[in-house]
């Protein structure tokens, strides 16, 4: 009995408590992606490098209350920052999108030339980026670490298998949630959420009921800016902020959205944690799990790991291949809201 | 006098004129029809008038404004109303969704008219929480029509309203469309099911090669024997 207790704490420490908020931090990433496509109608390459300079101008704005003394008690100074680094953000997107989406969109310019043109801002992103704060790794995370410490569980339960949760791990997926639920209400329930949806839906259709388009524009940018600079906050408050982690981020962040259906917000939801979960359950090593649950002749030897670590991005690469194989529009029907 | 016309219009897509020199007009109250051969135009008039379409020549006006430069929503504002052949719904919202977004210009409370697009097509009220796109085409026809309705228009403008729907149906629609032209609401609208829409048009057009070939009320096209044999199977 302690043997199966001991495995399931094993698998929920490093499996799936870290697949739930990788997890979270891909949904928030792979919506952000889902959103601009939807509505703007394009794949925005810039996404992670958007990503990125949220998170360093959180990270600025954090050493900067930091030098005052100012701190978030036990909670990550960073969290308070967020809010003024989401503003700074948003005026970000919209200026990129006034002088650079707008020019393409006004000419009415094919969907491919919006993604090399993606491209182009995530280069100047990505550069402005290294600039300002350097292309070295920076932890900013402060405050309380653990909620529950490997010891003290272990102490509580009496179990040999110690279970750890982050109190960054905490935040992620309760901001995620309170986020999710935000945005699908607002996208559900409320008028200019509504024409949104109607503007993904059929955008002649929403013109002729008299929807504006640059307010659906500018809501986009709003929702998009934020959930960039929110997702590249959790992410680099959990792991740390390194400018080129941002940009190799946009392949599970895309292969999230893909993977749920482009387009559809709750897809992009599910398709975050399918990847997650995919991407460890894949590289992790079972060798401790059998262990436990294994008679002592049929231990195995070796560590019973499907792939290295160092695959990890083959796994969202495949498992996109694989769904657009069997179901080319994703999980839940992609392209519209 | 009349409410909505435009006249002499000329254009095309690219550079190509797909109408020439037409001029088609409603008056307060009346449902107009136009028909013809496929390709004669029918559409593309209809567009023009809304202003999807840039016009070499031709004027287009409204209540004697003259709207010719006019974008297509800033003539939904003044009260024209357009049901596009496709792609007339949001697929992905619901039936009562699409309402709403009918009457996205409007600050006054919507429930009332709601119910009356209701009262009009009883099934989507019992479809007003599925999405647009799991009803059949002639459901679908009903949202687009009410949708439409929603903005309370004065004048109202069909491309097609019953292609692809069953004869069934198709009646339903016509009688229905009849219905609001009683409440004085202008209706123009293009149709392939010819004699069925003469029948219950005030006037009626007839376009050939993007140019009038006829005009007169529904009753005089309907007699003629020229458009009884080109358009009404003999």
């Amino acid at each position: 009995m302690s043997d199966l207790l001991n495995a399931l704490v094993l698998l929920a420490n490093f499996l799936f408590i870290p697949a739930l908020s990788y997890g979270s931090q891909l949904a928030l990433g792979a919506l952000g992606v889902t959103l601009v496509f939807g509505i703007l109608r394009f794949a925005n390459f810039a996404h992670g490098d958007l990503m990125a300079f949220g998170t360093m101008f959180t990270i600025l704005l954090t050493w900067l209350l930091q030098s005052y003394g100012i701190n978030f008690g036990f909670l990550p100074t960073a969290l308070l920052a967020l809010p003024f680094a989401i503003i700074i953000t948003i005026i970000f997107s919209l200026l990129v999108d006034r002088y650079v989406f707008r020019f393409y969109r006004l000419k009415k310019s094919p969907p491919v030339t919006f993604a090399m043109v993606s491209i182009g801002v995530m280069f100047i992103t990505n550069a402005i980026v290294r600039i300002i704060i350097g292309p070295k790794d920076r932890r900013f995370f402060d405050g309380e670490k653990f909620i529950i410490k490997v010891k003290e569980f272990k102490n509580l339960t009496g179990l040999n298998e110690g279970l750890a949760i982050k109190s960054t791990q905490v935040i992620t997926i309760s901001i995620t949630i309170f986020l999710v639920a935000i945005l699908f209400w607002f996208l559900q329930r409320t008028r200019t959420g509504k024409s949104m949806r109607a503007f993904s839906d059929n955008e002649d259709l929403a013109l002729l009921s008299g929807i504006n388009p640059d307010k659906v524009v500018i809501f986009t940018w709003l929702i998009v800016a934020a959930l960039a600079t929110t997702a590249g906050v959790l992410y680099g408050l959990d792991k740390s902020f390194k400018p080129f982690t941002y940009f190799s981020i946009l392949l599970p962040i895309f292969a999230a959205a893909i993977v749920g259906g482009i387009g559809s917000p709750i897809g992009a939801v599910v398709g975050g944690y399918v990847i997650a979960f995919s991407e460890i359950m894949v590289t992790y090593a079972y060798k401790k799990f059998f262990i436990y649950l294994l008679p002592e002749s049929l231990e195995p030897q070796g560590l019973v790991q499907l792939l290295s670590t160092d695959y990890k991005f083959a796994v969202s690469f495949s498992i996109l291949v694989i769904v657009l194989l069997v179901r080319p529009s994703g999980i839940f029907k992609g392209k519209t809201l | 006098m009349s409410y909505f016309f435009g006249k002499n219009m000329t254009g095309g897509y690219g550079g190509v004129d797909i109408i020439k020199n037409c001029t088609l007009e409603v008056k307060k109250g009346e449902i107009v029809v136009v028909i013809g051969p496929n390709g004669a135009g029918k559409s593309t008039a209809m567009k023009a008038m809304l202003g999807m379409l840039n016009l070499k020549k031709g004027i287009v006006k409204f209540k004697d404004k003259d709207i010719t430069m006019m974008t297509p929503q800033d003539r939904v504002k003044l009260g024209i109303a357009f049901v596009p052949q496709t792609k007339n719904v949001f697929t992905g919202m619901t039936v009562e969704e699409n309402l709403e977004m009918g009457a996205f210009l409007r600050n006054d409370n919507i429930h009332q008219t709601i119910d009356q697009v209701y009262d009009l097509f009883p099934v989507l009220k019992e479809k007003r929480k599925q999405t647009a796109g799991e009803l059949s085409g002639g459901q679908r026809q009903q949202v687009a029509f009410g949708r439409a309705m929603m903005t309370m228009p004065t004048l109202l403008m069909l491309d097609e309203p019953t292609a692809g729907v069953s004869p069934i149906v198709m009646d339903e629609l016509f009688k229905r469309i009849i219905e609001v032209g009683k409440t004085g609401v202008a209706i123009i609208m293009v149709e392939q099911n010819a004699k069925q829409a003469l029948s219950i048009a005030n006037r009626g057009y007839v376009l050939v090669n993007g140019e009038n070939r006829r005009d007169g009320s529904g009753q005089e096209l309907l007699n003629n024997p020229d458009v009884r044999k080109s358009f009404l199977g003999g």
